[in-house]
């Protein structure tokens, strides 16, 4: 290669007085596929949205095909060929796949429905990305939503195709499609960058691996020269273990606490959100679940916790209905079902607040006073802080200024301190580095071992095989399976999750 | 090409710097409009100080004005904490002054002990009631409370001059519409030649300062506000907290209407409010929904009002030009707050 497509040379970016990035070095070139990796908070995201004109460096220079480039804003990028699909996508969901294709282009007035279904079934075609340009976005699966993202940026004339985690939120079989649609990209000439931290997926799709830490860039490998080990550690900057045992419980502590039968909730148009969902579960256990995002596992834990009512079902905990009880009165009752949401800042946690407003949230009605003291949550926060080795100036911080794995850690902190018999915790290591999700698998198995129930929603596969019990996947709301974590293959998960139950388990029926 | 960006966060001093310069850019600009209608600037605004707050009887008179500007905004401040966007101070006030005038005018020979709180408790209720038309109705229909709140207001003064006109009007008035004036047991006190309503605003400020800083239920307002999702979770009563929250938020609007209508009009009338329940919107929000703030604020805004009324009958200066001044001081600051978040990007021709 002689010039390389993209260079970026010397960037640097700074938050306040957080550096996100300081002098990151690199080189994209035409048809390869570039995976950047990184711990959480070691500025993949911050970089990428500098190339997509999101933000500006500080100082650096951004050369395409040799020239430099002034990005200031995501119209520049596109102008200059550079498309970023979001790990969040943004679309317009009422609006059909054709319609936020065009959202944005400027060229002409008027939108000529039929030419441009045929363009955009041109441009899919030629990398077999299939989708149906008059499908509204509230109709369509992740997957497809992605999909249109794609499109939408190939048809925007991008030569640079940004993919920040594009694998999050798709089964095995789905993110094995994907990568068969990149590698047509990059053969046909394609710039392709993919950010993630899942080790295997980086072995298996990418050309060329530049490493993030602490916001600088370590090193750019080529992945055939390079192993999951040596990885990890340029990545962490030690070497560390990745093993996730999977501990035993003392029978004795093993009782079952909680009975879940045939619950229903309903949504919008009497679609079913959960469908006859029963399962137990034992002191001692962590019951992973399993399934595509939106299956029915944040109704799961809105159940549990009493914020949402489902239409039919009931939950025995401890031989106590708690179905039909408000999340204060299932506090009351002595159960303590510490539920961490899956949105954390959106659900869990106020933004604005303070570490010690914020622990404060599950302490302050345990007061029968009308005032309230905030000694005892400046205590708690100092412990948390401490035990969990949370990064924050103070106490009186404001959670939103915390990075991802912190503010994880806070919520994560407060919910085990209050010694739950019943944890239900919904991705608790998205946005925790390394260390700190191991930490976390830590923190869960001396949980277990102490007797708590767990109930365990989670996205990386792996991980639910490696720390779980049992897996129960759920697809469309209904349980696909309850299955025994050490005696499933990844497919027939990666089957389940996409609602095929009649597959041969090995033996295994429920 | 310019265009704007977001700035990372701005330190506590300098975001206090962005505020000052945006007060002396408004100074700036009014001066060009002082000068532009043909008057000395500095005389204008040393007039300014000087028919606010340089006599004894203008500092009194400056500080009649604040009181109703204080207890509005710390009503209002309580509702906006929670993200309920209470615009109705104006009409809670008419209905606490209407329940405050009820009392006086049916039962102006209790003694004042009992009279003056029998008023205050009354217009309290009223106030709350008036502004938990809007909470219920959010809660029941889901409507928007800006609206609700807003057009509320129209209600509550028409149903004063109805008052004015029919049912109350004093018969012995010569033909004007007037309701009669309060008997002299319904008419607050003087403490320090004002009226006793700054002690009843600085006991609200105190009183709401805890409430909002020490209470469960200030916290509870704020978690609400902050994130009703969050709240939910943390096992609130959503319900019940807006509900008591917003009749509060009314009933510290409707004490103000009680403390109008017996300390400054000693009676009722269809211009009792004036306007100040959206000019505390403006105090309250200039506060930042503080309430030692809300005594700042209130303070200068009704001194810029003392002001305008000074510079009328001392320059001959409309009394336009006293709002036009307020309209430029909020634009400023208002507008620094834009220039603490957001920056400009002067950009080179776009190379490509």
């Amino acid at each position: 290669m002689d010039i390389p497509f993209v260079e970026l040379k010397g960037i640097n970016k700074k938050f306040g007085t957080v550096v996100a990035n300081q002098n990151v070095n690199m080189t994209i070139n035409k048809g390869e596929i570039h995976a950047i990796l990184g711990e959480n908070g070691s500025g993949k995201s911050t970089l990428m949205n500098m190339l997509s004109g999101i933000y500006m460096p500080d100082s650096g220079q951004i050369l395409l095909e040799g020239r430099e480039l002034k990005i200031t804003s995501p119209d520049d990028a596109i102008n200059a060929g550079i498309g970023m699909i979001h790990q969040h996508f943004k679309l317009v969901d009422v609006f059909s796949a054709k319609e936020n294709i065009t959202l944005g282009k400027k060229d002409g007035l008027f939108i000529k429905g039929k030419e441009l279904s045929r363009q955009i079934r041109e441009v899919g075609d030629k990398y077999s990305l299939r989708i149906d340009p008059d499908k509204k976005v509230y109709n369509m699966s992740v997957s497809e939503k992605q999909t249109v993202e794609i499109i939408k940026v190939l048809f925007g004339g991008a030569r640079l195709l940004i993919l920040d985690e594009p694998t999050a939120v798709l089964t095995p079989q789905e993110i094995d499609n994907l990568f068969s649609i990149l590698r047509k990209m990059r053969d046909d000439g394609c710039a392709i960058i993919i950010i993630t931290h899942k080790m295997d997926e980086v072995m298996a799709i990418s050309d060329r691996i530049t490493i993030l830490r602490k916001g600088e860039s370590i090193a750019t490998v080529n992945t055939a020269d390079t192993d999951v080990k040596s990885l990890t550690e340029m990545m962490v900057g030690r070497p560390i273990s990745l093993e996730i045992k999977r501990v035993t419980t003392d029978p004795e502590k093993v009782k079952p606490i909680l009975n879940v039968r045939d619950l229903v909730v309903e949504g919008v148009g009497n679609q079913r959100l959960l469908d006859n969902v029963s399962f137990e579960l034992s002191s001692g256990e962590i019951l992973g679940v399993a399934g595509i995002a939106g299956s029915g596992q944040k109704e799961l834990c809105e159940v549990l916790a009493g914020i949402c009512r489902p239409k039919t079902g009931s939950a025995i905990f401890k031989g106590d209905e708690i179905i039909g009880l408000s999340p204060r009165e299932i506090i009351r009752k002595g159960i303590k079902t510490s539920f961490i949401p899956e949105d954390r800042l959106g659900m869990g946690l106020v933004g604005n607040m303070n570490i010690v407003d914020n622990v404060l949230l599950k302490e302050y009605h345990n007061s029968n006073k009308m005032f309230m003291s905030r000694k005892g949550s400046k205590q708690i926060s100092e412990q948390i802080i401490e035990k969990y080795d949370i990064k924050t100036p103070s106490v009186y911080h404001q959670v939103k200024k915390l990075s991802g794995g912190n503010i994880q850690k806070v919520l994560l902190g407060r919910e085990i301190n209050l010694a739950p018999q019943l944890l239900v915790t919904a991705y608790p290591v998205r946005g925790l580095d390394i260390g700190a999700s191991y930490q976390i698998y830590n923190l869960l198995n001396s949980q277990k071992q102490d007797g708590v129930g767990i109930i365990f929603i989670g996205e990386d596969l792996d991980v639910l095989m490696a720390l779980c019990d049992r897996i129960m996947v759920l697809s469309h709301g209904e349980v696909m399976d309850i299955v025994p974590a050490d005696k499933v293959t990844k497919e027939q998960l990666g089957m389940l999750m996409l609602g095929h139950k009649n597959f041969d388990t090995e033996g295994h029926n429920d | 090409m310019i265009k704007i960006v977001k700035k990372s966060e701005v330190a506590g001093i300098r975001a206090t710097a962005y505020r000052l310069i945006a007060v002396v850019g408004a100074l700036i600009c009014s001066a060009l409009l002082m000068l532009a209608l043909g008057h000395n600037p500095i005389e204008v605004f040393s007039n300014i100080i000087n028919g606010s707050v340089m006599t004894k009887y203008r500092l009194i008179e400056t500080l009649r004005r604040a009181i109703p500007l204080i207890i509005l905004s710390l009503g209002i401040s309580v509702a906006f904490k929670m993200k309920f966007w209470n615009i109705g101070a104006e009409g809670q006030l008419c209905m606490g002054a209407f329940g405050a005038s009820f009392f006086a005018l049916y039962f102006p020979d209790l003694p004042q002990i009992v009279l003056l709180p029998l008023m205050l408790v009354a217009a309290m209720i009223c106030g709350g009631i008036w502004a938990s038309i809007a909470s219920v109705l959010k809660l029941k229909f889901d409507t928007n409370e800006t609206l609700v709140t807003l057009m509320l207001n129209y209600v509550a003064i028409k149903w004063i001059s109805f008052l004015q006109y029919n049912l109350w009007r004093d018969p012995e008035a010569k033909g004007f519409a007037l309701i009669p004036k309060f008997s002299k047991n319904a008419v607050l006190p003087n403490v320090f030649d004002l009226h006793i309503g700054w002690i009843i605003a600085l006991v609200f400020a105190v009183i709401i300062y805890i409430l909002m800083k020490h209470t469960k239920l200030g916290y509870e307002i704020e978690v609400i506000g902050e994130n009703k999702n969050t709240a939910n979770y943390a096992g609130m009563n959503l319900k019940k907290v807006m509900l008591i929250a917003v009749f509060l938020s009314g009933a510290l609007c409707g004490a103000a209407g009680m403390i109008q209508a017996s300390g400054v009009e000693f009676t009722l009338n269809e211009q009792i409010s004036g306007g100040m329940g959206f000019t505390a919107v403006i105090t309250a929000w200039l506060a930042k929904l503080s309430a030692p703030a809300i005594i700042v604020t209130s303070f200068l805004f009704a001194m810029l009002l003392r002001g305008g009324d000074f510079l009328r009958v001392q320059m001959q200066i409309p009394s336009a030009v006293s709002d036009i001044l307020q309209g430029i001081i909020l634009f400023f600051v208002l507008g620094s707050e834009f220039f603490i978040q957001y920056k400009f990007v002067f950009s080179r021709k776009r190379a490509s």
